[in-house]
């Protein structure tokens, strides 16, 4: 594939990444932090960026681990225990340097570091890659599309669960029952975009 | 079989690596330095950065009341910082109010020194010392509730005023892994600055209080660091409520001592609230401060006394005797001791009675 066609496809499925085939509302992966931390906008976008970030980071990575180190030496099947490995390095190594170079970034992004290490959504975006073999430049804009995707299902929920607090919800539905329902709606309304784009 | 010891062998390896990576990183990266703190504008402190200044600053023996042991908890370490402290941490929100806010108080265990920082604590815990001491009295006033004391070794005296605590701390033993302080309210008279008394009432499974009641031998070394507090008498001539149950008893006895030894003639009211007889205590002891203080008087509250029994003084919740005895307390002050429950419940009854909440002190046992 020449390099034009290559860039074209990345941002096809950087794109169906963010909306048909955003990884929380149709993978339904990452639903833990996506119940946990959407009670208020601000927090949200905090997790948000932190999922792209380390999102992005952790696909590249795994992408390399997994073509020069697990390929050669046909270690094809170890890649979860490989994957949950570099990732949490990762975390850690971002986490330390952002304390020591960057106490703002610290406050903001590093109190949800420790959150991420055990987010689904991390881990499958790194298997999805290896099933659906992607290339370098393609992972680029899955891993950065899939940050995205579920940063803006987080803060539309956020900013629905705002507005929720002065609503009167029956008693039986609130907290968890209403927010997985808002959930299945949401999901509903991104099947939407199907048919939008043509990409996987 | 030497394809999967080899695969086991590779992803060790690469796991080995990427954990020797974090360590290489942790030693550099979080190298801070050598960093000061300046305390009160006063001392200097230096030392190397990236531990939390509570651990910085008790490793200086300079003790900051603690009961959570720096997990962020417990909201006591609260130090104001002038400078170099960043931003306020989401982990100490909840424990600050905006008075607080304002003035730049922070809690000291979520804080990391990463730089020289100048903070102010008050004076008075920087008289805070570590002492050696002696167990040399255990004595048993219920089926629960023991009286401890402790002579003090080295420094071989404190001074304290009448109302403050001190922390025991309890070392590792078999079911507790790791040191704990714990507070203690001071019951003995503080004229006796050689030794000090502590009443404990057993807490099932804490870990504090098994240590003392089923490790502690009389003869035994103990440690304590304090003293602490704000629980104190007022300077007013107000007359006073003293509310307490269980061993809420201990910092209203040294106060009683206290009040005989400078023979202080304020009119004193103490309401002593317990459950059955068998948890009543120290009625001597009170009924000599009755004698040595002219307008102080003691009355043991019962909640259920025993049915047959010969009991003629007060029943019922202390509250309700309190609230017997004064229906209108504008005037007074009061001092409450106890359960988070009968503090909260007095001072609902009290503020009916009309007194001001800034009349009422309390310190909470929990």
């Amino acid at each position: 594939m020449n390099m034009t066609g290559e860039l074209w496809q990345m941002v096809v499925v950087l794109f169906s990444a963010v909306f048909t085939g955003n990884i929380l509302l149709t993978t339904f992966l990452g639903m833990c932090p996506f119940l946990a931390v959407s009670r208020e906008v601000r927090a949200a976008v905090g997790l948000g960026f932190a999922v792209v970030f380390v999102l992005t980071f952790t696909s590249l990575l795994n992408w390399v681990v997994y073509r020069y180190v697990l390929v050669p030496l046909e270690l094809e099947f170890f890649r979860f225990i490989m994957f949950i490995i570099v990732i949490a390095t990762f975390v850690q190594f971002v986490e330390m340097v952002l304390e020591r170079f960057s106490p703002v970034l610290y406050q903001n992004l590093g109190i949800f570091l420790p959150l991420i290490t055990v987010n689904c959504a991390i881990l499958g975006a790194s298997l999805f890659m290896v099933i659906r073999e992607y290339t370098f430049t393609v992972t680029v804009g899955y891993g950065f599309g899939s940050g995205v995707g579920w940063m803006l299902a987080i803060t539309a929920m956020a900013g629905i669960r705002q507005k929720m607090n002065v609503a009167r919800i029956p008693q039986g539905l609130q907290g968890p029952g209403i927010t997985l329902i808002i959930a299945g709606l949401m999901a509903l309304a991104f099947i939407g975009f199907t048919g939008v784009l043509q990409g996987r | 079989m030497i394809a999967i010891t080899l695969s086991v062998l590779i992803v060790s390896a690469i796991g080995a690596g990427l954990a020797l990576l974090l360590v290489f990183a942790e030693r550099y990266i979080l190298d801070y330095g050598e960093c000061e703190i300046t305390i009160n504008e006063d001392k200097q402190i230096r030392l190397q950065g990236g531990s939390s200044l509570l651990e910085a600053l008790t490793r200086e023996k300079i003790f900051i009341p603690s009961a959570c042991g720096g997990r962020g908890s417990c909201g006591y370490c609260k130090v104001t910082a002038l400078e170099g402290a960043g931003p306020l941490l989401p982990t100490e929100e909840p424990y600050l109010d905006k008075a607080e806010k304002e003035k730049g108080v922070r809690l000291s265990c979520q804080i990391k020194v990463r730089n020289d920082i100048r903070i102010r604590i008050p004076e008075e815990l920087l008289s805070v010392r570590e002492f050696e001491c002696v167990c040399t009295r255990i004595r048993e006033l219920t089926y629960d509730i023991r009286e401890y004391r402790f002579r003090l070794e080295n420094p071989d005296s404190m001074k304290f005023i009448p109302g403050q605590y001190v922390q025991v701390l309890a070392p590792e033993y078999e079911d507790s892994p790791e040191e704990v302080y714990r507070a203690y309210s001071i019951s003995s008279d503080p004229a006796l600055e050689g030794s000090i008394e502590l009443i404990v009432r057993r807490v099932p499974s804490g870990i504090c209080t098994t240590y003392l009641f089923d490790h502690l031998k009389e003869g035994d070394p103990v440690r304590i660091n304090g003293p602490y507090g704000h629980f104190r008498l007022t300077e007013t001539q107000a007359p006073m409520i003293f509310v307490a149950g269980g061993s809420g008893m201990a910092p209203i006895k040294c106060i009683l001592h206290h009040m005989a030894n400078i023979r202080c003639e304020r009119e004193a009211t103490y309401y002593f609230g317990v459950n059955t007889l068998r948890d009543l205590f120290m009625v001597d002891e009170m009924n000599a401060f009755q004698e040595q203080l002219p307008r102080f008087r003691f009355f043991p509250v019962l909640a259920r006394p025993d049915e047959g029994s010969e009991w003629t003084g007060e029943t019922g919740l202390v509250t309700e005797a309190v609230k017997r005895a004064f229906p209108d307390c504008s005037k007074h002050e009061a001092y409450l001791c106890g359960s988070p429950g009968m503090i909260d419940a007095t001072v609902k009854v009290l503020n009916e009675g009309g007194m001001p909440v800034e009349n009422i002190f309390y310190d909470k046992f929990s």
